[in-house]
């Protein structure tokens, strides 16, 4: 069963090709971050006799306002929004599955207070959440992950709830129901594996989310706060130069549309492991 | 239909006051006093108890509430934490300037949206929906901000066509042709960040309309594909692009916050940002409240509209509500 699906799953990366690119960028970009380190510059060393340098063969993509090399506080502003994507990934997921699945295994009253919590917090506008939750808590990197997970995990927890309304019904959960098993082993053992697919696909959109929300509260200055700094936070300060410097916002810039565009073509590939019979390149069918 | 009226007037009301409860927690929990935004540090204490007791200050927390809210309704917002000033006089200046971004920026992303998202949907798999996916897939991706510093750049700093800041010169408040060039590079922004997720909900509801019977009965009888689209697909394709109009109420406040800032657009956004940076929460407040009251609005609207446009919305959904 499992393999037929990763076969699937790799055999819609081979007629995909967006999928394929985009699945390559990624542990591209992944390895850059890890290896940061291993570039010739620090990411904090400031050179002024280097100040506002175009792009050259020593910098590569330039020197920022304070003669730092560009490509390299890039990359480790990599580290910092992929970070973030990740760990806020891991959050927003947790709390969507454990609330998409109790609200589909138990149904009746509670599943209607959960689902028009859902439906709340979603039709407001995430910033105004997002910005307002984050003014109660101290500023840094923790917070910004903290908020942005508290207020996207709504699509995940509809997604899964939907399977888990199917998941219940089938025979080994029945079963385990019959043999007397405690709910929680039932939630845990039989029903998250089931929506295991599902889990996944939302949780690669999740990233991608998470990416574009941290870039934009970072730009705005309601973000990762200095000394750290990820792709919004360099463009924020790109923006301040772009007169003079507006090769210092393409970079970050391309980095996070591909980072995201590749998360989201990832996400649409990843389907097949939800319907494996469905295959093929449908995207936007629902 | 007044029934159906009543019925969803009677739920929205409970849930805004629920929000205003919600607001004014969140106000309360605020580390800071009402008092502060009212008072200079050289009035006399005595002074100061004379304000609190002219504002109910000190009174309980639940008459508080009632202050509070019976100001809300009559248009009395407070005053800014940091600048003293009336929030009230500061949203009404502010709120026109954003509606005049965004009501045309989602207009014309809605019409493009529709014709776009129409064609892709009918030319499924042909190059045309692929390009238009492919341009799609690149726009969701791509963060308003920086494309709004592209088009800066090459338009305003490179080009020199278009002024990359505010709404107006100075000097030139009252004409015309200045407010549009000013207005020219936001709309653009705004326009193509809007466009992508619409013009993918378009198609998916066309594809859907696509496979109904009443397509297969209308090329049985040998109607044209431009007839069957836009006479007969195209009206059922605008039944859930009305909805979305409705819900889409909030970002007549909302949904700029971001061009607005790079762009110094004297709207709502610049001054929420400005507000959270300097914890102005009763600005903050006065915003979520606005923002959460148009979402209550919007969907309300939007469940009225079409169930006058859908009359077989109504009975279900009068079933269900009254079941």
């Amino acid at each position: 069963m499992k393999n037929r699906r990763i076969e699937k799953f790799q055999d819609e990366l081979r007629s995909n090709k967006a999928a394929r690119l985009g699945v390559i960028f990624l542990v591209l970009i992944s390895l850059l971050a890890v290896f940061a380190f291993l570039s010739p510059y620090q990411p904090d060393a400031a050179d002024v006799a280097a100040m506002f340098q175009h792009p050259t063969a020593v910098h590569w993509f330039g020197t920022d306002e304070l003669g730092r090399d560009y490509l390299t506080r890039t990359i480790y502003g990599g580290r910092i929004s992929l970070a973030v994507g990740l760990l806020a990934m891991i959050i927003s997921t947790g709390i969507g599955v454990a609330v998409g699945t109790v609200s589909g295994y138990f149904g009746g009253k509670l599943d209607n207070f959960l689902m028009r919590t859902v439906d709340v917090i979603s039709s407001i506008p995430w910033m105004i959440l997002v910005t307002v939750t984050s003014i109660y808590l101290t500023p840094g990197l923790f917070t910004v992950v903290l908020v942005i997970s508290l207020f996207t995990w709504m699509n995940t927890a509809r997604l899964i709830r939907a399977e888990t309304l199917s998941a219940k019904e089938r025979e080994y959960v029945l079963y385990a129901v019959s043999t007397g098993q405690s709910t929680f082993k039932i939630i845990l053992k039989h029903i998250v594996p089931t929506v295991f697919p599902t889990l996944i696909v939302a949780a690669t959109v999740n990233i991608a989310n998470a990416i574009m929300m941290e870039s934009a509260l970072s730009f705005l200055g309601l973000g990762v706060q200095q000394p750290l700094s990820s792709w919004g936070s360099l463009l924020q300060n790109a923006q301040g130069n772009l007169e003079n410097a507006p090769y210092m916002a393409v970079l970050p810039g391309v980095l996070i549309i591909l980072t995201v565009y590749s998360f989201n073509k990832l996400s649409q590939a990843l389907r097949v492991l939800v319907e494996p019979k469905s295959g093929g390149n449908r995207q936007g069918v629902k | 239909m007044a029934k159906y009226i009543i019925k969803r007037l009677a739920q929205a009301i409970p849930l805004l006051i629920l929000i205003s409860i919600l607001c004014f927690t969140l106000l309360k929990l605020a580390p800071y006093d009402a008092i502060d935004a009212i008072s200079t540090p050289n009035m006399s204490q005595r002074t100061i108890a004379l304000i609190k007791a002219k504002y109910g200050l000190d009174r309980p927390a639940y008459l508080q509430y009632f202050y509070w809210i019976s100001g809300i309704v009559r248009g009395e917002f407070g005053y800014s934490l940091v600048t003293h000033e009336s929030i009230a006089e500061a949203l009404l200046a502010r709120i026109p300037a954003t509606v005049l971004l965004v009501l045309p920026a989602y207009a014309a992303a809605l019409i493009l949206a529709v014709i776009l998202g129409l064609y892709s949907g009918f030319q499924q798999g042909k190059w045309l929906d692929k390009f238009v996916d492919g341009c799609c897939s690149i726009g969701i991706a791509t963060p308003s901000f920086w494309l709004a510093m592209i088009l800066v750049f090459i338009f305003g700093y490179k080009l020199k066509w278009f002024p990359i800041i505010g709404m107006h010169t100075i000097g030139a408040e009252h004409s015309l042709l200045d407010l549009v060039r000013h207005l020219v590079m936001p709309f653009t922004v705004l326009t193509i960040a809007f466009l992508p997720e619409l013009i993918q909900y378009v198609k998916s509801s066309t594809i859907s309309q696509l496979s109904e019977d009443y397509v297969v009965v209308q090329k049985a009888f040998g109607a044209g594909n431009v007839e069957i689209l836009f006479r007969h697909v195209f009206k059922n394709v605008l039944l859930p692009v009305i909805t979305m109009i409705g819900m889409a109420l909030p970002m007549l406040v909302t949904g700029a916050f971001i061009t607005e800032t790079v762009f110094s657009w004297p709207g709502i956004g610049p001054y929420f940002v400005k507000a959270i940076q300097g914890m102005d929460y009763p600005v903050v407040m006065a915003i979520m409240l606005l923002s959460a009251s148009m979402v209550i609005i919007g969907n309300l609207v939007a469940d009225l509209l079409y169930s006058i446009i859908d009359p077989r919305i109504q009975s279900i959904q009068v079933q269900r509500i009254g079941g």
